[in-house]
């Protein structure tokens, strides 16, 4: 059963998009569930890769 | 308009006046006596949050919809920051998670910031391709916790 615009519903009675997204900042995969030309499910799951930094200084005397 | 991947101008500031606690390990006597609460919000594609962005009031488009609670969900720093010779690091302990959520309106950023503080002082703008949610979970899973791969890092 899937979870839906709709309430629950039988996975067998929708049609399943997936997807990839795969770059320096982020692997993403995302998963659709359509019901006739509907959305009814969308998931998405971003894994991070780039970090933020900040670079310490000190000064000379 | 866009969002920019950053840690904002505002909390290297608050690194020099102690003002956060990632963690209840090693937290200075003179501040506070437990770790802060940090929280991971979201925000539209239409936003302009970076550098300059100082906190999470001042932010104001966050997206909003059936399941997500404003403010967003807490960020849990299980590991003290540490760090490896020369770079500090820091990485959340635990997927931040959006569960059963319609976010209808394309988002594509993260607000990490500090719940605690009366101010709710920014840490860092995290973005990523725009999504949207329908009925659904959207999750964002942290790189290893180390000096080259840490999501916040001081070098």
């Amino acid at each position: 059963m899937i979870t839906t615009t709709k309430g629950l519903m039988d996975e067998a009675l929708l049609d399943k998009r997936e997807g990839t997204i795969d770059n320096d900042n982020e692997t993403t995969t995302w998963i659709e569930y359509w019901l006739g030309g509907e959305l009814v499910h969308r998931s998405a799951h971003v894994q991070l890769k780039r970090a933020v930094v900040t670079f310490g200084e000190t000064a000379e005397f | 308009m866009a969002n920019t991947q950053c840690m904002t101008n505002s909390f290297k500031v608050d690194l020099f006046n102690a003002v956060h606690a990632f963690n209840a390990t090693n937290i200075p006597a003179h501040t506070v006596a437990t770790a802060d609460v940090f929280k991971a919000a979201l925000y539209t594609a239409a936003s302009s949050l970076g550098t300059t962005t100082t906190s999470f009031t001042s932010a104001v488009t966050e997206v909003s919809g059936t399941g997500y609670t404003t403010g967003g969900v807490v960020v849990t720093f299980g590991t003290a920051p540490s760090n490896t010779t020369t770079t500090a690091f820091l990485t959340p302990s635990a997927t931040i998670t959006y569960t059963t959520v319609t976010l209808s309106t394309s988002f594509d950023a993260m607000l990490l910031y500090n719940n605690t503080n009366a101010g709710k002082n920014a840490v860092a703008v995290f973005t990523f391709t725009a999504q949207t949610v329908a009925a659904g979970t959207f999750s964002l899973t942290m790189p290893t916790n180390d000096a080259s791969t840490g999501l916040l890092r001081l070098a």
